[in-house]
């Protein structure tokens, strides 16, 4: 066993308490921190200040990469390498390449908009130093957990032990980083 | 005690009428707890005796029905189906449409009706997805076979090769390859991702070491930061919105497949909105007969409440009627274009001696038996429901034989006319995919989180921040 830690959790029984707490956590300056809840809670992107997420992004480019591809494999194949008259139709034309350019562009932002998630949440991974806590369990059911992390500059055992329990915080304890 | 009592009242005080007031999701008003062992109950128990009974036979007609038929049929060659000269689309192609079809109603359940924010639509939304991934693998199969010789399907794909052969772009059957896969794919990203934070929830709950091992790994180090859940939340509204474009996309390009061709009877612009309504419409036929014995069986009563039945067969009528509007549209432009080529198709879908019988149980499934739903007797009586689902199922079915074998077996020349049956073969191959299916949907209720566990929380008013119930003060207000 390590002696690093990773930071301090506490517990929470509501969804409106750990909003609550979150946004008392951010106004007593703590940037390193983060809530584990069973499902996303309203107003906890606003609290925690985390913007637009990039996954949209992620998507976009996956998309419009996969379209203008296919769109460049259609005339490859059958305007460049091989022309082949069909219908007596133009060898390559925009109308024509649209519908498998479309098609796979909802293939390639779909793998993107999977892909970023997974990336931007550093998935998957073989071990978080919070899953061998017992009572984490509980985030994927009914209990909300709020963890400052050690790698915060205002980090201090006590303070922050302190903090988390004037907020209504229990089940306080330390995690320790066993990486 | 108190606490909950007061909440219990401001939460009396603040509600609307009784009027206005919508169905609860899930029954019972159970806390998250409850609700959590509730949902993952199916999954972790033990297997009980009916699931045996169904499974058993299903995987029989999957494991040895489905491949007998599907290599004899691939060894010896197309000609063991009923499909000759003039009809070369047969049961294969009219099972293709019809499995693309039941896929789609789940992709509409799970993805449109998200961006639309239905809440109902948490509880049934997994089942319906796992309905579409697994009907488009059963669809997927057709074509690859269809083509007659299994083994040159790759020159449906654009790889290199030494005869410097490529597909040719501008058919709308090339489309279908791009469709059918990219719809595969997309429909399978999108149940696996919405699993991922259920997979967490049986992984927190496992007690055995292999099951822990399983969820796990398929949890992928899954914690439910708020970081994550952000991501997790845009990834899953952009896949919703890709799999909404899907819906209208991947029907549209088979109905393509026909209105290309000059075949009367197929030569319409009407085709692309007609298959997708028809797929949505034996889709929420198949959700029928899928949730109403589930629920019972599965204890979910007050998850898939009477609400969401009543609900999905709302869909159905209201999908149903765009449909017969598509039929009376289809005889009356057949009368108006005053082609007798159309007009002779579509009197012989209903007065023909050959086919009639077809005409007559689309008629009678899809425009008569779906009046029924207008009834709310009707739609709270569970095993007429069924029943109903069944038959829109065997509707549809026969409204794909109308179309394709309808308009193909008596072309422009009499002398090129002729009879369509399918053989042994056909029905076989048709059982064995109805097994492979029924298999793969026993299979995901039991092992997989077959309710979204965490979408379903996220809708009670136990997990909204600045409700009473989810520990708000003063209602909400700060």
């Amino acid at each position: 066993m390590s002696d690093k830690i990773y930071g301090i959790i506490a517990e929470f029984d509501s969804p409106a308490a750990i909003l609550c707490a979150a946004e008392k956590v951010r106004d007593a300056g703590y940037r390193r921190w983060d809530t584990f809840t069973p499902f996303p809670i309203h107003g906890m992107d606003k609290v925690m200040k985390l913007g637009n997420s990039l996954v949209g992004w992620v998507s976009l480019a996956m998309g419009a990469g996969a379209f203008a591809s296919v769109a460049g494999l259609i005339w490859f194949c059958n305007a460049f390498d091989y022309p082949l008259i069909v219908g007596g139709k133009p060898m390559f034309s925009a109308p024509m390449t649209f519908v498998p350019s479309y098609i796979m562009l909802i293939m390639g932002s779909a793998v993107g908009a999977l892909v970023g998630m997974l990336g931007l949440n550093q998935l998957p991974r073989l071990h978080h130093p919070l899953l061998d806590i017992k009572r984490f369990g509980l985030a994927s059911r009914d209990k909300f957990f709020l963890v400052i992390g050690a790698q915060d500059e205002k980090f201090c055992a006590m303070e922050t032990r302190k903090l988390l329990e004037s907020i209504g915080g229990v089940n306080i304890a330390i995690v320790e980083d066993s990486d | 005690m108190a606490e909950s009592v007061t909440k219990l009242e401001e939460l009396k005080r603040l509600a609307p009428p009784a009027e206005l007031r919508r169905a609860p999701v899930v029954e019972g008003r159970p806390n998250l707890g409850a609700l959590t062992d509730k949902l993952s109950a199916f999954a972790e128990g033990k297997t009980p005796v009916w699931w045996w009974m169904f499974f058993l036979p299903a995987a029989f007609a999957a494991t040895v029905i489905f491949p007998t038929c599907l290599f004899y049929q691939v060894f010896t060659g197309v000609g063991v189906w009923g499909n000759n000269h003039p009809v070369m689309w047969g049961l294969d192609i009219v099972n293709f449409i019809w499995w693309v079809g039941v896929a789609h109603a789940g992709t509409l359940i799970s993805a449109l009706l998200f961006l639309t924010r239905q809440h109902w639509r948490t509880t049934i939304g997994r089942m319906a997805e796992a309905m579409t991934v697994f009907s488009v693998m059963m669809a997927g199969l057709y074509p690859a076979i269809h083509v007659g010789r299994a083994w040159f399907d790759w020159f449906m794909f654009p790889v290199p090769n030494s005869n410097d052969l490529w597909p040719q772009f501008k058919s709308p059957l090339m489309w279908d390859v791009f469709a059918v896969n990219t719809y595969l794919v997309v429909s399978s990203l999108f149940w696996f991702m919405g699993m991922i934070p259920d997979f967490a929830v049986l992984r927190d709950r496992s007690v055995t070491r292999i099951r822990k091992t399983i969820f796990s790994f398929l949890a992928m180090g899954w914690t439910g930061s708020a970081r994550q859940w952000h991501n997790y939340e845009k990834a899953y509204v952009v896949l919703c919105g890709l799999c909404t474009l899907l819906v209208f996309t991947v029907s549209s390009i088979v109905g393509l497949d026909f209105c290309t061709a000059q075949i009367a009877g197929w030569h319409a612009t009407i085709f692309p909105l007609y298959f997708v309504i028809g797929a949505v419409f034996c889709g929420f036929g198949m959700m029928l007969v899928l949730l109403i014995p589930l629920r019972k069986w599965c204890g979910l009563e007050g998850v898939i409440t009477m609400s969401h039945i009543d609900k999905v067969a709302k869909l159905a009528l209201v999908s149903g009627l765009i449909i017969d509007y598509i039929y009376l549209m289809e005889f009356f432009i057949a009368w108006y274009s005053g082609d007798p080529y159309e007009r002779w198709v579509f009197g012989h879908r209903l007065f023909g001696h050959t086919y009639m019988v077809m005409g007559w149980i689309l008629i009678g499934v899809n425009v008569c038996v779906t009046q029924l739903l207008w009834f709310k007797k009707t739609r709270s009586n569970l095993a007429l429901l069924f029943i109903i689902g069944l038959l829109i199922n065997c509707g549809m079915w026969s409204e794909r034989f109308v179309i394709v074998v309808g308009s193909l077996y008596q072309d422009f020349l009499p002398a090129n006319w002729g009879k369509y049956m399918p053989t042994r073969w056909d029905i076989g191959l048709y059982i064995g995919t109805l097994g492979a299916f029924f298999m793969l949907y026993l299979l995901f209720v039991k092992f997989l989180p077959m309710i979204p566990i965490s979408e379903v929380k996220s809708v009670m008013p136990e997990a909204d921040p600045h409700h009473p119930l989810g520990g708000a003060k003063n209602g909400g207000r700060k």
